[in-house]
């Protein structure tokens, strides 16, 4: 365990090592933010709320769901890919850890870093620019912590999934941006889940991409009833176990299946 | 015609090395069209509760998206210049670049295009016809015939803007990450500028005029008289902008010292 703990540590310095690369990644954020407040200010004109949802309510969602994918995006799929492309997966596999565990705890230390680094001042940044609600209540904020971890793992899978395609794909980086596009969309994080039409919402339930964003933004946004928070949070969980399964199968076929290129 | 036949050769190497990896340029076209496609299910479900945008129906914003992406997959195909700063000034790329008898950014433009990416002013028809059809919006010859220069104005307003950023290179050696930033400032081109308020409206057309590359002239096709000024100025500003990306990077490559390794 504690050559894990040691990973996740030497990820967050060398994060902190190029910390000015994500001063501008906060403005970009806050760019971005911004274009789909004014869009839903626009949509909402004159109307109090849509789907039960406030303005308020919205622009908090919008706010939290993009500080949060700071925290549980990550590269690992591209740099899987690359490891595998210039051969270094070969040595990654010799030593004495786990690869796929190695890979997830680096994201980890990535996410730490942008979480205390990113999410934190981005969000004091969009408080002041922008009319958010930020919840004061303990307990909700112990409920969001615990589902953006699950975002954090749920998400750290997926990309695991996509990252192992290198082993039978060669080039995959058409998957990755594939990848990223879907959970952009699916996920929430440009729509709230409630928005979409009724069939498309019953389909979404079936998948494991509302436990990414639309969960926690919901939560933080205090747009869940309780039941509903419960509910999610169950979600999330069963998700995180689920997909531990196909990694672990697929991951014992990749590691037969290593076709170093060059090297 | 020298610039040509070099464009052409271009084209025909960069076409073979795409094709040693098929399954993943088919891949590469389908997340494309996905990321296309999310932009158009972002207003699909918003107008499944609303029926207007400040005064802009569902169709007519569709029409937006689907012209802009003419002019901005011309652009991304052919000035794929995020990482000229890395590449080209702190690898010494340019070093190469320079011995050659074509104008530099001539050849970094062609070396970085992406044709793969042509595809997306397909799309961007497709999307565009169906909600002109919708609209019943009849496009008279005057229209077709100003259609070009919009579309090319759009591109060179696009072009000009991150050629200037890149130029940055040449002063500073910072790593710029003020590219991406810009980037998604674009995005805020695709919806009507009134939605934003004076501050950001000003920026869209004056300073970083990415309403130019969308709204404008998309309000030109969809007879909306208010904004005719604006997009009659497409071209200027497209030219005025190319123009200046040209200077400054003429500028810039003069004091361009190589990295020495």
């Amino acid at each position: 365990m504690d050559k894990y703990l040691e990973i996740i540590r030497i990820r967050f310095l060398m994060m902190l090592a190029y910390r000015t690369n994500y001063y501008t990644g906060i403005i970009i954020y806050i760019i971005n933010i911004g274009a789909y407040y004014f869009l839903w200010k626009a949509i909402y004109g004159a109307r109090g709320e849509v789907e039960g949802v406030s303005m308020v309510q919205m622009t908090t969602y919008i706010a939290i769901a993009w500080m949060a994918r700071a925290f549980y995006f990550n590269n690992i799929d591209r740099e899987i890919a690359n490891d595998v492309r210039d051969g270094k997966v070969a040595t990654e596999l010799i030593r004495p850890y786990n690869y796929l565990l190695t890979k997830l705890m680096q994201a980890l230390g990535e996410g730490l870093f942008r979480i205390f680094l990113f999410s934190l001042p981005g969000m004091i940044i969009v408080a002041l620019i922008f009319p958010v609600n930020i919840p004061v209540e303990p307990e909700l904020w112990f409920y969001f912590l615990v589902s953006i971890t699950f975002s954090f793992i749920i998400n750290t899978q997926i990309n695991i999934l996509t990252g192992l395609s290198s082993f039978f794909l060669m080039n995959n980086g058409g998957l990755i941006r594939a990848k990223r596009v879907l959970i952009d969309v699916f996920s929430g994080l440009v729509i709230p889940i409630n928005l979409y039409p009724l069939w498309a919402q019953d389909i979404f339930k079936f998948l494991p991409f509302q436990s990414i964003s639309y969960t926690p933004s919901m939560i933080f946004s205090k747009a869940f009833s309780y039941g509903e928070l419960i509910n999610a949070l169950v979600m999330q969980g069963v998700w995180s176990l689920i997909l531990i399964l196909p990694i672990q199968i697929i991951w014992v076929y990749a590691k037969r299946k290593v076709i170093v290129q060059g090297g | 015609m020298h610039s040509v036949s070099v464009m052409l050769q271009y084209m025909a190497q960069y076409i073979k090395t795409r094709l040693q990896y098929r399954a993943n340029l088919v891949i590469e076209f389908v997340s494309d069209l996905m990321f296309q496609g999310l932009n158009l299910i972002f207003i699909l479900v918003v107008f499944g509760h609303t029926s207007n945008l400040n005064g802009w129906t569902r169709d007519e914003i569709i029409f937006i998206y689907g012209y802009f992406l003419i002019p901005f997959t011309l652009f991304i195909s052919f000035f794929n210049i995020w990482d000229f700063n890395d590449r080209y000034i702190v690898n010494g790329e340019l070093d190469r670049v320079l011995t050659r008898p074509v104008h530099s950014l001539f050849q970094v433009i062609l070396e970085r295009m992406e044709l793969e990416s042509l595809l997306g002013a397909i799309t961007g028809f497709i999307v565009m016809g169906f909600a002109a059809a919708r609209l019943n919006i009849s496009l008279s010859l005057t229209d077709s015939l100003l259609f070009i220069p919009f579309v090319l104005g759009g591109t060179l307003v696009y072009a000009g803007i991150f050629v200037m950023i890149a130029s940055i290179g040449f002063w500073s050696d910072a790593r710029s990450s003020i590219m991406p930033m810009i980037y998604n400032i674009g995005n805020y081109g695709r919806y009507p500028v009134d939605i934003y308020n004076k501050a950001i409206r000003f920026v869209l057309t004056w300073v970083l005029p990415f309403a130019f590359v969308g709204m404008y002239p998309s309000a030109f096709f969809l007879h909306k008289k208010e904004w005719y000024t604006y997009a009659y100025l497409t071209p200027v500003m497209g030219i005025l902008f190319f123009g200046l990306a040209i200077l400054v990077w003429n500028t810039g490559i003069k004091r361009y010292r190589g990295s020495g390794s």
